[in-house]
């Protein structure tokens, strides 16, 4: 089971510069919410923004982590609108 | 309950009761749903994979993009993934995307239930499913 803190280094080693705060959204070790925020997120569509993150986790995601929702924001800016 | 009327795509051929497409996966095999998915896609204007259906969604965050759509007044073709894990697999393969629900308008990925949600709040949304 991973917890918080490990989905948070993954996503924080993975993508350059990031800043990840995840939370365990039902305390089961599979539902989570991770607000990110990294420079790669520049220039990317908020799809592309979210595959980078679930890129991360590869085949976890549905398997072991049944859950990541996802926020997903640029250094310099607030959430893109 | 709402002016929504979705209408549920409920043909996605399944192994062993299908006519194979004439079109064929890279590796030469015919892959029926996988045909059937994308032809889904091209075919609705916006259609909704997810988790049960918008009577009776199996999943919080399917019943979430759901209500989003009802909300908006957009008439939206759905499609349970539920019957078959194939389903699932050969969306996600297509769409490059691993969580359901997924949402598609005119052939494009919108994105899944957070995406969906911060563009119905910013008001994006409605523009992105005309």
């Amino acid at each position: 089971m991973p917890s918080p803190e490990d989905i948070k280094q993954r996503i924080e080693v993975a993508l350059a510069g990031a800043h990840a705060e995840v939370e365990d959204t039902t305390g089961g070790g599979d539902h989570f919410r991770a607000t990110v925020t990294a420079p790669a997120f520049e220039g990317r569509s908020r799809v592309e923004q979210h595959r980078l993150v679930y890129e991360v986790f590869g085949a976890e995601i549905g398997g072991a982590i049944h859950a990541l929702s996802l926020k997903t924001q640029t250094p310099l800016k607030t959430p893109i609108q | 309950m709402s002016s929504t009327e979705p209408s549920p795509v409920r043909d996605l051929p399944m192994a062993g009761n299908a006519p194979a497409p004439a079109a064929e996966t890279s590796s030469g095999e015919p892959n029926p749903i996988r045909d059937a998915i994308a032809e889904a896609i091209e075919q609705h204007a916006v259609i909704l994979f997810m988790k049960g259906t918008p009577e009776a969604p199996a999943c919080g965050f399917s019943a979430r993009t759901v209500a989003i759509l009802e909300a908006l007044d957009t008439p939206f073709a759905a499609v349970d993934i539920l019957p078959d894990p194939r389903i699932r697999e050969e969306l996600s393969a297509i769409s490059n995307w691993p969580t359901i629900p997924q949402l598609f308008a005119n052939g494009e990925l919108i994105g899944g239930c957070d995406i969906v949600s911060e563009m119905y709040e910013s008001g994006e949304l409605a523009e992105a499913l005309s």
